[in-house]
C-alpha cells in the first residue's frame, strides 16, 4: 500500500479522495439489496406463471366438476295403454307417436294433487326437462311390455332445477331462484323432503349430441366430429410430413430451392391459424367446392397447419441417426433410396411419431380455422363420416361458452375438462415414446 | 358404384397385382433369383404401382370435376325462364335440386321443374359412378397388365420403383410452397374484389368501421363504412395489454430459471409452463369472458370505475398469460446462448450476480430477445379465441382499456360467420382484413427471424 508507485500513492494520501475499496464498501449494502430484490422479482415472476396455472384449473373445475351428476325426479308414471296404444297392436309408429308429454305431466301431478289453477300446472311441468317425455317413449320402444304396468321413472329435471340442486342458484328473500318462481323452489323443496330429487350420473353428457336444452346437451357429437377431422389430419400430414423431411434431409442437395421450401415451412409455422381458415374457405370450399362443415376440410386445414411441426420434429428425428448407420449400408450395396428406408428411417421413427403426436394434439386444440369453414353450425347428430355436417370439441366448447343460460356455464367446463384429459393422454403417449425408444448413439 | 367400396376394390386390385408381379418375375428367373435386375418385390411394386397409381389419379380427378359438371348439365335443361335468372337465383335454384337429390326435402314440395331437375341430376349422378367405376377398374387391370408383360430379368424395377418414390418425396416437400402460394393468392384476389368496391385508402385510413350494408335503399343503419382503423388500434391496444403483461414475466421467468434456480425448481417449472402452452386457446377465452371479465367489471364497480364486461383489459391480461411460455422459452434459448466467458469476467471484476444479468448478459442477449418479443407481437396480433369470446364487437377507437374493442380477428370471424353471400363487400372484407393479418405477422416474423439467426451467429 506504501506509494512505491507514486502516482497511485499521492492519490490516497489526499484525504478528500476516499480509497476504491471504500466506495465499494459504502455501496455494498446497496448493491446486495439490489441483488435480493432482482432475485425475488425472478422469483415472483415464476410464482405468478404458477399462480395463473393453478387459478385456470381451479375455476374450470370449480366450475364444471358438477357436470357428471344430473338432476332427476323420480315419477310413478302409469303406462296406460289406453294414452300408449289404444287399439293394443303394439305397432312402433302408434307407440313412438303417442303423447307422453301428457304421461309425464299426469304422473306429475299425481305428486301434487293441489296444484289445479292452468298456470301453476304449466310451472309445475317446467321443473321437467322437455326430454322427459323421450325417455318414456325410449322405455316404451325398448320394451312395449311395460304398457299397462305403473313403474317409477327417474326423468331429467329441467336445467333451473339442476342448477338450484347443485347450488349455483341463490334463493333470494321472497323464497325464488334464478329461472324459478317461489313456488316451483317449495315444490322442488317437497320433491327433497319425499326422497324423490335426486343428483344421478349425467350418461347424456358423454353419450348426446348437441342440444339446445342444457339438460340434454353431450360431447358425444362433437367428440365424433374432432375424431373424424382429426383422422383426415393424421392420414394427410403423417405421409406428407415425413416425406418432406426426408427428401430435406436425406435427398435434397442445399439449393436455392431447398433454401425456399424450408423459409416456406418456418413462415407458415408462424401464420395466424385463422389466416389458414380464409384458405380453406377460399380454396377447398369455393374453388373446389367440398361440402361446408366437413370434417374433411377441416382435417385438410389442420393438415396443413400440422405439416411445419411434423416436418421440424422428423427432421432432427433423422439428423439424430448417426452418419455410420447409412454408410454401412450404402457400404454392402444398398441403394440410397433403401438405405433410407430400410436404415434410417426405422431408427428415426419414434421421433417422428412423437413429434406427429404432438402435432395432433395441437390440431386437436385448434378453433379458428373450423369457425371459418363453417364447422360451427348447431348440429345434434353425430356425424357417420367426414362428409357429414360435424362439429369439434374446441368450437363445441366456444358454442357452449356464448350460450347465456348458467347451466351451459357448467357444460362447458366439463367439456374443457374432457379436451384436456384428451390433449394430456395425448402428449403422455408422446412422452412415454420418446423415453422408451429413444437411442442415444 | 359407391366411392367407398370402389377404393377398397381398387386397394385389393393393387395387392394382388404385387403378388402377381412378383410370382411373374420368380417365373421369368426360372428358380435363380441371382439373374435378376430387381428382387422380385421391386417387380412386384412396379406392377402394383402401375395397377394403381393411373387409377387412383383418374378416380381423384374425377371426384372433383363430377360435382360442377353434372351441376352445369342439370342447369342447361332446366326450362327457359328459369335459365335466365341472375346468378344468386340460380344457385338457390341448385341448392334446392341437391336437397330434393339428398333427400331433405321431399320432391312434392317444390315445383315441378326442379322436381324434374332433381330426378335427371340424380339419374345422372348413377351414371356417372357407374362409368367411374368401369373406366377406374379397367384402367387398374390394363395398367397392371402391361406391368406384367413388361417384366423381364433386366427389367430395371428397382430404378423405376425409387424414381416413383423420389418423385412423390419431392412433391411432398413442395406442399409448403403450394400452401403459401395458396394463402396468398387466396386472400389477395378476394381483396382485389374488395378494394374494387371500397377503396384502398378508405379502408387503411378510414376511421369508421361498420360492415352492415343495407339489402333494401329504404334500410336503417346499414351505411357499410369500412374503415379498418379502430379495428387496428383495437388490436394493437389488446397486443400491448398482452404484451406489457407477457413481457417482464416471461423475461424475469427466462433469468430466473437459468440463471438462479437449481435443478429440482427447474424440473418442476418447466413443465408447468409447458402446461400453459399446450392450453387451447377457447380454453383461455372462455377462462377470459367467463371468468377474468365479470371479476375485471366487479372489481371496477367497488372502486367506482365503470368497466366494460367486454373489456380490452380481459382479452389482454389473459392473451398475455397465453404468451408468457412462449416469451420465457425464447428468452431462455438466448441467455443459454450467450457465452459463459462473459460472465466470468463481469464476475472477476466483483459485479454482483444481479449486475451481471443486467448489464452483461441481457445486452448480449438483447438482440435474440427482441427477436423473440416480436414473433410474440405476432402471435398476439393473430390469436384469435381468446379476442372473439372475450372481447367486443363495437368497433371504437380509443385508448382506454376499460371499454370495449374489437380486434382484426374478431371481425374476420364475425363477418365470416353464419350465412354469407360471396359476392357482399361484407365478406370480402373479411379477405381484406385477413391480407393485412398475413402480410403484418409475415414481416414481423421475417425480421425477428432475421435477428434471431444473426444473433446465433455471432457467438457461433
Amino acid at each position: 500500500m506504501n506509494s512505491a508507485t507514486d502516482g497511485l500513492g499521492t492519490k490516497a494520501k489526499t484525504p478528500e479522495r476516499p480509497r476504491a475499496i471504500d466506495t465499494v464498501r459504502a455501496g455494498l449494502a446497496r448493491r446486495y439489496a439490489r441483488e435480493r430484490r432482482f432475485r425475488f422479482f425472478g422469483w415472483l415472476a415464476v410464482v405468478v406463471s404458477f399462480v395463473f396455472v393453478a387459478a385456470l384449473f381451479a375455476s374450470i373445475i370449480a366450475s364444471g366438476h358438477q357436470a357428471i351428476w344430473q338432476t332427476r325426479i323420480g315419477l310413478e308414471v302409469d303406462f296406460d295403454p289406453q294414452v300408449i296404444d289404444p287399439e293394443g297392436k303394439r305397432d312402433p309408429a302408434v307407440l313412438s307417436a303417442a303423447d307422453y308429454g301428457g304421461l309425464v305431466k299426469r304422473a306429475l301431478a299425481s305428486v301434487f294433487p293441489e296444484v289445479t289453477a292452468r298456470a301453476d300446472k304449466r310451472a309445475l311441468s317446467d321443473l321437467l326437462s322437455s326430454g322427459a317425455a323421450f325417455e318414456l317413449r325410449k322405455k316404451v320402444l325398448e320394451d312395449p311390455g311395460v304398457v299397462g304396468t305403473k313403474q317409477t321413472l327417474w326423468v331429467t329435471a329441467s336445467d333451473n332445477v339442476d342448477m338450484l340442486m347443485k347450488g349455483y342458484a341463490e334463493r333470494d328473500a321472497t323464497g325464488a331462484a334464478a329461472g324459478l318462481q317461489a313456488k316451483q323452489v317449495a315444490w322442488i323443496d317437497r320433491l327433497i323432503q319425499r326422497g324423490q330429487i335426486e343428483k344421478r350420473f349425467n350418461s347424456t353428457f358423454f353419450t348426446g349430441g348437441d342440444s339446445r336444452e342444457p339438460e340434454l346437451s353431450g360431447i358425444w357429437g362433437a367428440t365424433v366430429g374432432s375424431f373424424y377431422t382429426l383422422l383426415v389430419t393424421l392420414f394427410l400430414s403423417f405421409p406428407i410430413g415425413v416425406s418432406a423431411a426426408i427428401y430435406l434431409e436425406e435427398f435434397a442437395r442445399k439449393s436455392r430451392w431447398t433454401d425456399l421450401i424450408e423459409v416456406n415451412i418456418n413462415n407458415l409455422a408462424a401464420v395466424p391459424s385463422i389466416v389458414f381458415g380464409l384458405l380453406g374457405l377460399a380454396v377447398f370450399i369455393n374453388f373446389i367446392g367440398l361440402p361446408r362443415s366437413a370434417p374433411l376440410v377441416g382435417g385438410i386445414v389442420l393438415a396443413l397447419m400440422t405439416l411445419p411441426v411434423i416436418i421440424v420434429a422428423s427432421r432432427a428425428a433423422l439428423k439424430a441417426v448417426p452418419p455410420s448407420i447409412r454408410d454401412g449400408a450404402l457400404g454392402i450395396g444398398a441403394s440410397k433410396v433403401q438405405t433410407v428406408f430400410h436404415h434410417v428411417v426405422p431408427l428415426a421413427m419414434p421421433g417422428m411419431l412423437t413429434g406427429t403426436i404432438i402435432g395432433m394434439a395441437r390440431a386437436l386444440g385448434e378453433t379458428a380455422p373450423l369457425l371459418m369453414i363453417g364447422m360451427v353450425a348447431f348440429i345434434a347428430d353425430t356425424p357417420g363420416g367426414v362428409m357429414d355436417p360435424a362439429t369439434g370439441l374446441p368450437v363445441q366448447i366456444y358454442l357452449w361458452a356464448d350460450s347465456p343460460e348458467r347451466a351451459f356455464m357448467e357444460r362447458t367446463s366439463a367439456a374443457i375438462m374432457v379436451l384436456l384429459v384428451f390433449m394430456v393422454l395425448m402428449n403422455s403417449v408422446a412422452i412415454v415414446l420418446r423415453k422408451r425408444f429413444e437411442r442415444r448413439w | 358404384m359407391q366411392a367407398a367400396p370402389l377404393v377398397f376394390v381398387l386397394l385389393a386390385l393393387t395387392s394382388v397385382a404385387f403378388y402377381l408381379g412378383r410370382g411373374r418375375s420368380l417365373r421369368v428367373a426360372n428358380g435363380s433369383v441371382r439373374t435378376l435386375h430387381s428382387l422380385p418385390s421391386y417387380h412386384g411394386f412396379y406392377t402394383a404401382l402401375w395397377c394403381g397409381v393411373p387409377a387412383f389419379l383418374l378416380f381423384a380427378a374425377w371426384l372433383s370435376f363430377e360435382p360442377t359438371i353434372v351441376t352445369k348439365l342439370v342447369v342447361a335443361e332446366l326450362p327457359q325462364e328459369m335459365r335466365e335468372q341472375p346468378e344468386a337465383r340460380i344457385d338457390l335454384l341448385v341448392n334446392d335440386i341437391k336437397n330434393v337429390v339428398r333427400g331433405s326435402i321431399p320432391a312434392r314440395q317444390v315445383e315441378p321443374a326442379v322436381a324434374a331437375a332433381a330426378e335427371r341430376y340424380r339419374h345422372l349422378e348413377g351414371l356417372s359412378s357407374a362409368a367411374l367405376a368401369v373406366l377406374v377398374l379397367s384402367l387398374a387391370i390394363a395398367g397392371g397388365a402391361y406391368a406384367l408383360r413388361a417384366i423381364r430379368a433386366d427389367l430395371r424395377a428397382r430404378n423405376r420403383v425409387e424414381a416413383v418414390i423420389r418423385a412423390f418425396l419431392i412433391a411432398s416437400s413442395t406442399i409448403a410452397i403450394f400452401t403459401t402460394l395458396g394463402i396468398v393468392l387466396s386472400v389477395l384476389f378476394e381483396s382485389i374484389r374488395f378494394f374494387q368496391q371500397v377503396p384502398v385508402s378508405e379502408f387503411l385510413f378510414g376511421l369508421k368501421w361498420s360492415p352492415q350494408v343495407a339489402i333494401r335503399a329504404d334500410q336503417v343503419g346499414g351505411s357499410g363504412a369500412f374503415g379498418a382503423v379502430p379495428l387496428f388500434t383495437g388490436t394493437l391496444l389488446i397486443s400491448g395489454i398482452a404484451m406489457a403483461v407477457a413481457v417482464p414475466i416471461g423475461l424475469m421467468t427466462a433469468i430466473y430459471l437459468s440463471e438462479y434456480a437449481d435443478r429440482r425448481f427447474r424440473t418442476v417449472a418447466k413443465p408447468v409452463l409447458e402446461v400453459l402452452a399446450g392450453i387451447p386457446t377457447v380454453v383461455y377465452g372462455f377462462f377470459a369472458a367467463l371468468i377474468v371479465a365479470p371479476v375485471i367489471r366487479d372489481t371496477g364497480a367497488a372502486v367506482g370505475l365503470s368497466i366494460s364486461s367486454e373489456s380490452a383489459l380481459a382479452a389482454g391480461l389473459v392473451m398475455g398469460i397465453m404468451i408468457i411460455p412462449f416469451v420465457s422459452s425464447l428468452a431462455d434459448d438466448v441467455i443459454n446462448a450467450v457465452p459463459q466467458a462473459l460472465r466470468d469476467g463481469a464476475y472477476a471484476i466483483g459485479a454482483t450476480q444481479s449486475e451481471t444479468i443486467r448489464q452483461v448478459v441481457i445486452p448480449a442477449a438483447l438482440p435474440g430477445i427482441v427477436g423473440g418479443v416480436l414473433l410474440a407481437v405476432s402471435r398476439a396480433i393473430g390469436e384469435t379465441m381468446i379476442v372473439v369470446m372475450a372481447a367486443g364487437l363495437a368497433a371504437n377507437l380509443t385508448a382506454n382499456p376499460f371499454e370495449a374493442v374489437t380486434t382484426v380477428t374478431v371481425q374476420i370471424v364475425t363477418l365470416l360467420v353464419g350465412d354469407q353471400e360471396f359476392d357482399s363487400p361484407k365478406t370480402l372484407a373479411a379477405f381484406a382484413l385477413g391480407l393485412v393479418l398475413f402480410a403484418v405477422t409475415l414481416v414481423l416474423n421475417i425480421i425477428a427471424l432475421h435477428i434471431v439467426r444473426k444473433y446465433r451467429e455471432q457467438y457461433e
